[in-house]
């Protein structure tokens, strides 16, 4: 019975593997299928959920409107903050909770240098480009603080950022001295909404320009070298003449500029802030895109691209979720099932088990043959 | 099943990505009798016996265990315990952070209630009789790594196994606690144990081994009775060819020839770090090798590290090419043409996750600077010129280093010092663990490098290879250089004895 | 690099923890200032040497010492103004020594409160985060002679348990709207609900009536019915899907201020028009300024006020009880309205608005 195994066939063809196992294997799977399978699951419920329209905003700008649309503008925030998330995940091999505490933080640093201090603004106190900076200072700032604690002070990540989650919100909120300041000022929304003449949400633009960067800096600049090198290996890395405490900092400092970029898109789709609520539970999503998009939490070697895809495959299932008007108490149920799903099959174990299975069949054949 | 075996495997098969690891593989082990597995890394022995215990699935052939009815399905290690299979690895898998008497009965115990008394004085015999220098309180990670070692073997021993798997056991042992150990597998070989012994040291295998299996390049070459098999026969079937290498290293002992003239590459003195050696003064000229030997702990490793800025400089002055110079970490000794490749290739070398690529291009990667990173082209480029030249076997450049035999990953972090092109090379033990062809070809390469004008300093624990590479040893004890050895004295037995401080005294 | 690294850490850590002290700030500076029975040594003994007496007539000039228990001000607009509304009535000028403690845990304010008893405040202020176990801070304070004085919300306990509770109506406020809804006269209303916080009071009670009028009328319909937790960003999300959905509705009934705003961006976005004489009636609830003027500007069509103003009627009632006097009801509901795009006046923003 050995034989048959033995033959010429299948000893040149088992070591190259099929293309269903490599398939499997590769990092992006899981957040490719799981993108695949909603846009098959829409397409064959109601394929109208792809419709894209132009209508008329209320400023008379023609904008485009559609499911689809949605879906890329709002996850804009949360695709940001998984890209530094991604970052920190592999350098440090944990996650920073407190991203949406600092969201807050950036929001109401940015609302109050536009007001100017006042509660309500109807124009701008300050250049807008100048607070959004001063905004990144600040939250950058917070993020050299995690990643002071996490680096120098070897605390893990969790804990050393579960300080500014807790304190995060009551900061934001002293900046602008308990109260919830709005700005009327319609070019300040521009951010969050849409530019005057053009028909595709801002955010859209400014994540698509976030992650250009980020392609242009991994490209330029050896920090995905460095940070996997970090991650994997602190030892080696530091006989190999890397600073592995600097690296992990510096990611830290990344996740705190691109905090405050989410938090900045956030506060310009309205124009204010609610402390307590702006971007609530965000970080475990940011977390969740992470691990959609194959990356070990425990850190090492990452695909940001994964996470990316990850962020907007959450965005599409919420979205979906809304378009077939699961009851509002069901929905965070129903993503939980979803999300448990997408998490096993990402696992590696399953996905062993997955191509093993499919190999299986033709086995058995060869053997009744 | 064969009169008297206790273990037969039969036309294993094991496939890895791109690698067929083990082609028909047939193993077949004896009560009483201690079986070394021999070959050069990468020939199969550790997917062997990780196929053996249920850490890989076989991908076909079958495995026969005395007492047990038809083929054993062992798919975990558990199986593979519970079949009377004992294994202990070559890299510690015990838990750092548990107490010996813990690591000694963890996954073990039956039921809910733990004894701990009983647990702890049951280890605490178990100790004593294989007079392991642990107490079974203590935590195991503030054991040294021979007695993590021990106490590996001790708890494979207390599980009254059937097959005892030794998977290069003695690789940090010194040697007293070899003696102990092959007096052990002695015993149990009375016993009737049948004994796999994984081990790249030929001497031991001829000092306690009855039979001997040769794997190369995952297929079996033949098993064979120990008394029919002559060392030079042995290390030929494993490396597949008639060898006359070794000879040639021979010729040249001595080492390199040194150059007494101009001023020395590297020159330190009282240099002391945190690693808590005494202050030593150390120079090594251009185109010299010389080495630190000593016995394990003597401080040979801590006084290169202190060279290269690797743990805290706490005192001295070093001059490079007669300037001094401030290393206070690794990029500063870089900077300087300072090479280092560490002694723990796991833990300080290879950064596994990274590809032979990335792993190859990394220091000098650092070095060219954080704004500066090589094209894809030319990192392929460098991987490739250094695959090719050290004869690296790997799938491909982009295959996970973690994936390659031991002796390849040494390689890789070779080539990624050599990329560097220093002036000075520290090699800590970098034949450690890895087959003898991948160790000929090292110091083959030390003298090389040697005779190209490059310095080196190279440390092993084998001293016949020290001195056949070296022109100078500076001999280590109790955290001091106690003696330098140079010209006529580089004889074993002066070495020994200056180790041993018996003249001086 | 250190040099720089080191500075920049020192500054993130003392900006956070000047960020600590200025968050904490609020709550614990009259803590501060006013230790609540220790300060005036010569009262408390005083006091406490006839505790079964309820109405302590404090001598004038003598403080009313209050413990004023309330959820975080960070929560809504309406809970900063409700908070700031209370900070600003009990104060030394007004005379009362006041210890402030804001938090959204039951637990915490359920041990803050035992303290406070222990420091024998002669007011218990309370805005409790859940209705229940709250019964062993009830039995302590009446029998350390410390009255409660419930104020926006209510707990499950015997109206024995305390002398007074001043709280917004959120049925009622629930009913005003629907009533006011049923009054348009659409011929069909297709309703976009967005709920609050599953569970919470304020959402069952707005919640409610219009489930019932839903179900009662036939003409009523939910287009889709969300939770948005209070979150702006989500209640555009859920609009937002509607409309990219093609599915037509002509309502929004949002049962907060923030969520209705969410609301109105995802429309202004589709151009969809609402407000008065737009196609969508959008409804929000609370009191903040910027809503009652999006009301005003006729952009939302009504406002369910829900006012935060509690602390002038508990000051009065604290007043009253000092003066022996028991207010004529246990339960005060503070008067509610609703506004309504057409009668608004600037008049009605400056008063209510917060």
């Amino acid at each position: 019975m050995t034989t048959p195994v033995k033959n010429p066939e299948t000893q040149v063809k088992r070591p190259d593997e099929p293309l269903f196992k490599r398939l499997t294997r590769h990092q992006m799977f899981i957040p490719v299928a799981a993108l695949v399978l909603l846009v098959l699951f829409n397409l064959i419920a109601d394929a109208s959920f792809f419709a894209v329209s132009v209508k008329e905003n209320s400023l008379g700008n023609p904008v485009l409107s559609g499911n689809i649309i949605s879906v890329l503008d709002n996850a804009s925030e949360l695709v940001i903050l998984a890209i530094g998330m991604t970052l920190v995940t592999a350098s440090s091999g944990g996650q920073d909770i407190s991203v949406g505490a600092t969201m807050a933080i950036a929001g109401s640093v940015i609302l109050r240098m536009v007001c100017g201090g006042q509660v309500t603004a109807d124009t701008m106190q300050m250049n807008l480009i100048l607070a959004v900076l001063i905004g990144i200072a600040v939250t950058a700032l917070f993020g050299a603080f995690n990643g002071a604690l996490v680096a120098y002070f070897k605390i893990q990540p969790m804990v050393a950022t579960l300080i500014m989650f807790t304190a995060g919100r009551s900061i934001a909120a002293w900046i602008n001295n308990n109260q919830l300041p709005i700005i009327n000022d319609i070019a300040f929304k521009y951010a969050g909404t849409f530019l005057p003449g053009i028909p595709v949400p801002t955010p859209i633009f400014i994540t698509a320009a976030v992650i250009l960067i980020f392609w242009l800096v991994l490209k330029r600049t050896n920090l995905g070298l460095y940070t996997q090198s970090v991650g994997i290996n602190a030892n080696s890395s530091r006989l190999n003449g890397l600073d592995p405490k600097m690296i992990k900092l510096l990611t830290y400092v990344i996740l705190g500029v691109c905090v405050a970029v989410a938090g900045f898109i956030r506060v310009s789709r309205s124009g204010s802030i609610n402390y307590s609520r702006i971007a609530e539970n965000i970080e475990m999503d940011a977390i969740l895109a992470v691990a959609l998009g194959g990356n070990a939490l425990s850190g090492g070697r990452f695909n940001i691209y994964g996470s990316i895809l990850g962020a907007y495959v959450i965005q599409f299932l919420t979205t979906t979720l809304y378009k077939y008007d699961v009851p509002s108490t069901a929905l965070p149920a129903y993503k939980a099932v979803v999300v448990i799903l997408l998490v096993v099959l990402s696992a590696p174990v399953v996905r062993e088990k997955l191509a093993s299975l499919k190999k299986a069949p033709a086995k058995t054949a060869k053997e009744v043959s | 099943m064969q009169e008297g075996a206790v273990l037969e495997m039969r036309g294993i098969c094991k496939y890895f990505p791109g690698v067929r690891a083990l082609q028909d593989v047939d193993f077949t082990l004896r009560e009483g009798e201690i079986h070394a597995l021999m070959g050069e890394n990468g020939a199969g022995k550790s997917t062997l016996i990780k196929v053996l215990t249920g850490v890989h699935p076989k991908d076909g052939g079958e495995v026969r265990i005395k007492g047990v009815e038809g083929a054993a399905v062992i798919r975990s290690p558990q199986d593979a315990q519970n079949a009377g299979i004992s294994t202990v690895y070559q890299e510690i898998t015990l838990c750092p952070n548990l107490t010996v008497a813990e690591n000694m009965y963890i996954g073990r115990t039956k039921g809910a209630v733990t004894n701990w008394r009983a647990m702890n004085s049951g280890a605490g015999k178990i100790l004593k009789s294989l007079g392991i220098p642990a107490s079974p309180k203590q935590q195991l990670g503030s054991c040294s790594i021979a007695v993590q070692q021990m106490v590996a073997i001790a708890r494979a021993v207390d599980m009254e196994c059937k097959v005892l798997i030794l998977d290069e056991p003695t690789s940090s042992l010194d040697e007293q606690e070899v003696i102990k150990l092959f007096g052990l597998m002695r015993d149990l070989r009375a016993k009737g144990v049948g004994i796999i012994f994984v081990t790249h040291f030929l001497e031991q295998v001829y000092e306690v081994c009855d039979r001997i299996t040769v794997l190369r390049d995952g297929q079996l070459v033949g098993e064979y009775v120990i008394e029919d098999l002559p060392r030079v026969q042995l290390v030929s079937k494993m490396l597949g060819k008639e060898l006359d290498d070794m000879a040639d290293i021979k010729g040249e002992s001595g080492g390199a020839p040194v150059s007494m003239e101009g001023a020395p590459v590297l020159e330190a003195q009282g240099l002391c770090s945190s690693a808590g050696i005494k202050p030593f003064d150390f120079s090594i000229r251009k185109g010299e090798v010389n080495g630190f030997t000593g016995l394990l702990g003597s401080g040979r490793s801590e006084c290169v590290r202190a060279i290269f800025g690797a743990d805290h400089v706490t005192a001295g002055t070093v001059k490079v090419d007669g300037k001094e110079v401030k290393i206070h970490k690794p990029i500063d000794a870089m900077k300087c043409g300072i090479g280092y490749l560490p002694e723990d290739r796991k833990g300080d070398g290879i950064v596994g996750d990274l590809s032979v690529r990335e792993n190859i291009i990394l220091a000098l990667q650092v070095m060219k600077g954080f704004f500066r990173p090589f094209s894809r082209a030319q990192a392929e480029a460098f991987a490739d010129e250094y695959i090719k030249l050290l004869e690296i076997k790997t799938a491909s450049a982009d295959t996970p280093i973690k994936s390659l035999s031991g002796g390849n990953q040494q390689k890789c972090i070779l080539a990624r010092w050599l990329l560097t092109d220093p002036k000075y090379l520290i090699l800590d033990e970098p034949t450690r663990g890895i087959d003898i062809g991948t160790k000929i070809e090292i110091q083959k390469l030390v003298l090389k490098l040697a005779a190209e004008g490059k310095s080196v300093t190279f440390i092993s624990s084998e001293i016949d290879e020290m001195l056949r590479t070296c022109s100078r040893l500076i001999v280590m004890r109790d955290r001091k250089a106690v003696g330098e050895l140079n010209g006529e004295d580089l004889t074993q037995s002066k070495i020994m004895a200056t180790i041993a401080g018996g003249d001086e005294a | 690099m250190k040099k720089l690294l080191s500075l920049a850490l020192a500054a993130a850590m003392s900006l956070s923890l000047a960020a600590c002290g200025g968050g904490g700030s609020s709550s614990s500076k009259p803590a501060g200032s006013t230790p609540a029975g220790s300060t005036p040594a010569g009262s408390t003994p005083a006091a406490s040497s006839q505790p079964a007496a309820s109405s302590q007539p404090a001598a004038s000039g003598e403080p009313i010492t209050v413990g004023v228990i309330n959820n975080d001000p960070n929560e809504s607009g309406y809970r900063t103004a409700n908070d700031a509304a209370m900070r600003a009535t009990f104060t030394e000028e007004n005379g009362y020594k006041a210890t402030f403690y804001n938090n959204n845990d039951a637990a915490q304010q359920i041990a803050t409160a035992q303290q406070m008893i222990q420091d024998e405040v002669d007011f218990l202020l309370l805005s409790p985060a859940s209705t229940t176990g709250w019964d062993t801070v009830l039995q302590d304070a009446q029998a350390a002679g410390t009255q409660i004085i419930l104020f926006d919300r209510m707990l499950e306990a015997d109206e024995s348990m305390y002398a007074a509770a001043v709280v917004s109506d959120m049925p009622a406020e629930g009913t005003t709207a629907v009533d006011w809804l049923a009054a348009q006269g659409l011929d069909e209303y297709n309703i976009i609900h967005i709920q609050g916080h599953m569970g919470s009071d304020a959402q069952l009670g707005r919640t409610g009536a219009l489930d019932e009028k839903v179900n009662a009328e036939s003409n009523w319909n939910y287009v889709t019915q969300q939770t948005a937790d209070w979150d702006e960003a989500t209640a555009r999300n859920i609009v937002q899907s509607v409309i990219d959905s093609g599915k037509p509705f002509n309502v929004i009934y949002a049962e907060n201020n923030g969520m209705a705003r969410g609301a109105v961006a995802a429309l202004d976005a589709a151009g969809i028009t609402h407000g008065k004489g737009g196609d969508v009636i959008v409804m929000g609830f609370d009191s903040d300024k910027w809503a009652m003027e999006a009301v005003l500007s006729g952009s939302w069509n009504y406002m369910g006020l829900c006012n935060p103003m509690q602390a002038e009627t508990v000051d009065g009632i604290i007043k009253d009880l000092m003066a022996g006097k028991a207010p004529a009801q246990k339960i005060i509901y503070t008067p509610e309205q609703g506004f309504d795009a057409a009668t608004i006046t600037q008049d009605d923003v400056d008063t209510y608005g917060t």
